[in-house]
């Protein structure tokens, strides 16, 4: 068998896979809230989107934000104040938690794409400590309480949030729309325009692309995304913190990225939902949560750059996830 | 009293004073990452936790060795340069052929063990160093009141800013460094032991940063927190210098400070945000900063 038809034999078996492991995690997502304490699923959905979005820069355009705290957090002070403050409805709040995550992307993106490579991290990582500060000092974030209370109320004005059931099918839905927006953006022509940026920046250039306005549509795309996910985020939990916009919630979508698979479509759900289940675990057990981190992203970058997912797609169907030089 | 601008100069000159200390440690840091940033090409995030671990270890030598700031402020440096070169040896050197964003990445991993490590121990409120004996008080200079500590923290840092420049730009080890920065293919042709030279200059950032948490345990709290909110600052700070020139890492460390200093008088609430806001303002006007040489 020649070398190529090989080659097209293992994407087709890639594709396989991806679409048999899709129908099942959606059958899996479903069945879920009658197996598993619902809001402990919708927690992870929540963080898996954030990742999701996050792999979106990382994995499929290269750059690496060190300042994605801002966009998650930040939508979810914006859509905590909407519902609470002005009574607005919450699709209307995640609504305007994305465009202003969307809003902040763009600004943040415009100075950050100035510098490319390890400046472009501490740009962002810079940007979005600067945004906790302001959170901190601003009235309206009420401090270090943060906005409690936010009410689910009723979707489209017809749907009770406070049904269990209800809220976990929205978010669900909220899941599946981002990440299905994500896997368009990466397959559309657009996409492979961002890949190319990732693979080779300058000869991206020499083709003729601006590459400065196709990262910023990424960085902003992935800035709104992240906030779809952090304004749902608070309506589920009905609270909007400073917890969210820490450095530390920038680091840990990083790591929930890492360990799944950078530049895989699978990966962030599956780095993001070990995360967010060995937190829960180590709640109870005493054992400090920043010590595990630290030292699962030292292990991860060491040994196993591919994360979980990517190690799977190489060892069994021979196939090199995209991301950085691994 | 005197006035400038409706501010009462003594209030004026304290601030400033406040902003030139934070200046000596922000210039002592982002020194620090450039000296590893130029041969590594590693953004040391670990930077602020060896800061940290500086102050901890000075402050656990007091406690229960009984050890006190002088032989500290030897003894401090070389275990933590001794730990930086333990780490460059075991994990950093499998790095080097990768993107640096690994480098970043394992680095914010160990400054998260390491702040973990002593939020587990110790908590998270501060704990209290004396200022050494010989240096308690203060001296009233005519003009404004100066606690004696706070004077040589700002001459020390001088010192260290003005001798690792030396040493990089004057001995024959600092032209070792400069040429396998440029080349280290090259070096290494010429017989000079490139791999033991990046474990040097590892352990030589790291002990720059256990000099800086020593200088600044008297100053600030000893606490295991107080590394990491000061990192991402350095790190503003280093965008804005462009870590291109050893003098131009520590001239912005002190502008900096200073200019943080100066907004506490006369805008007190953006005073955490000035630094970032003139990262903003520079990344606007010159993209590769004051003064960075790649773009």
């Amino acid at each position: 068998m020649s070398e190529a038809t090989l080659h097209a034999e293992r994407a087709a078996a890639s594709v396989r896979l991806e679409r048999a492991l899709v129908v099942l995690g959606i059958v899996a997502l479903i069945a879920a809230p009658f197996v598993i304490y619902p809001i402990f699923v919708m927690k992870m959905l929540c963080f898996a989107l954030f990742a999701c979005a996050f792999n979106l820069l990382l994995g499929y355009t290269g750059l690496l934000s060190f300042g994605h705290a801002a966009f998650f957090g930040g939508a979810a002070y914006f859509c905590a104040y909407a519902v609470k403050a002005w009574g607005w409805p919450p699709e209307a709040g995640i609504l305007l938690g994305t465009a202003g995550a969307a809003g902040m992307g763009l600004v943040m993106g415009f100075l950050a794409i100035r510098r490319q490579g390890i400046y472009f991290s501490m740009i962002t990582l810079a940007l979005a400590q600067m945004f906790y500060f302001f959170c901190v000092q601003a009235p309206f974030t009420e401090g270090e309480d943060g906005i409690q209370g936010v009410p689910r109320g009723h979707l489209f004005g017809v749907v009770d949030l406070n049904v269990a059931m209800n809220m976990y099918f929205f978010v669900l839905a909220v899941f599946l729309i981002g990440v299905f927006a994500i896997w368009r953006i990466v397959n559309s022509p657009f996409g492979m325009i961002l890949r190319s940026i990732r693979e080779n920046e300058n000869r991206a250039i020499s083709l003729g692309y601006s590459v400065g306005r196709y990262k910023l549509a990424a960085f902003v795309m992935s800035a709104a995304l992240a906030g779809f996910a952090g304004a749902t985020k608070t309506i589920v939990f009905q609270f909007a913190t400073l917890t969210d916009v820490t450095w530390q919630m920038s680091g840990e979508v990083i790591l929930m990225t890492l360990l799944g698979g950078i530049g895989t479509m699978v990966g962030p759900v599956a780095g993001a939902g070990l995360v967010v289940g060995l937190e829960n675990t180590l709640a109870t057990s005493g054992f400090p949560v920043t010590i595990a981190t630290g030292l699962i992203f030292m292990v991860c970058v060491l040994v196993f750059r591919r994360g979980i997912v990517g190690e799977v797609y190489a060892r069994w169907l021979g196939w090199r996830a995209g991301g950085k030089n691994s | 009293m005197t006035m400038i601008f409706g501010i009462p100069i003594q209030a004026l000159l304290g601030q400033l004073l406040v902003g030139l200390i934070n200046g000596s440690f922000y210039a002592m840091l982002s020194l620090g990452l450039a000296v590893i940033f130029g041969l590594l090409r590693i953004i040391n995030f670990a930077h602020g936790a060896l800061y940290m671990l500086g102050a901890f270890i000075g402050y656990l030598l007091l406690v229960h060795l009984g050890i006190g700031y002088w032989p500290a402020l030897v003894l401090v440096p070389l275990v933590v340069g001794l730990f930086g070169m333990a780490v460059e040896r075991l994990a950093l050197s499998h790095l080097y052929r990768l993107d640096p964003l690994y480098g970043l990445l394992f680095t914010f991993g160990l400054a998260l063990v390491i702040e973990g490590v002593f939020r587990y121990y110790y908590g998270v409120s501060g704990n209290p160093y004396a200022v050494p004996a010989l240096l308690a008080g203060g001296t009233n200079l005519g003009f404004m009141f100066l606690p004696n500590y706070r004077g040589w923290v700002v001459a020390a840092s001088l010192i260290v800013c003005i001798g690792t420049w030396l040493l990089i730009e004057k001995t024959r080890l600092g032209s070792y460094l400069r040429a396998a920065t440029e080349n280290p293919e090259l070096v290494q042709a010429f017989g000079v032991n490139v791999p033991l030279l990046l474990t040097l200059t590892y352990g030589l950032g790291a002990a720059l940063a256990g000099l800086a948490g020593i200088l600044a345990a008297p100053v600030y709290q000893v606490s295991p927190l107080m590394g990491s909110d000061l990192i991402i600052v350095v790190f503003a700070v280093v965008v804005v210098g462009g870590m291109g020139s050893i003098l131009g890492a520590i001239v912005t460390g002190y502008m900096l400070g200073l200019a943080e200093g100066l907004t506490k008088v006369f805008y007190p609430e953006a005073s955490n945000l000035v630094v970032f806001v003139i990262m903003a303002i520079v990344l606007l006007l010159r993209p590769a900063g004051l003064f960075g040489r790649d773009a």
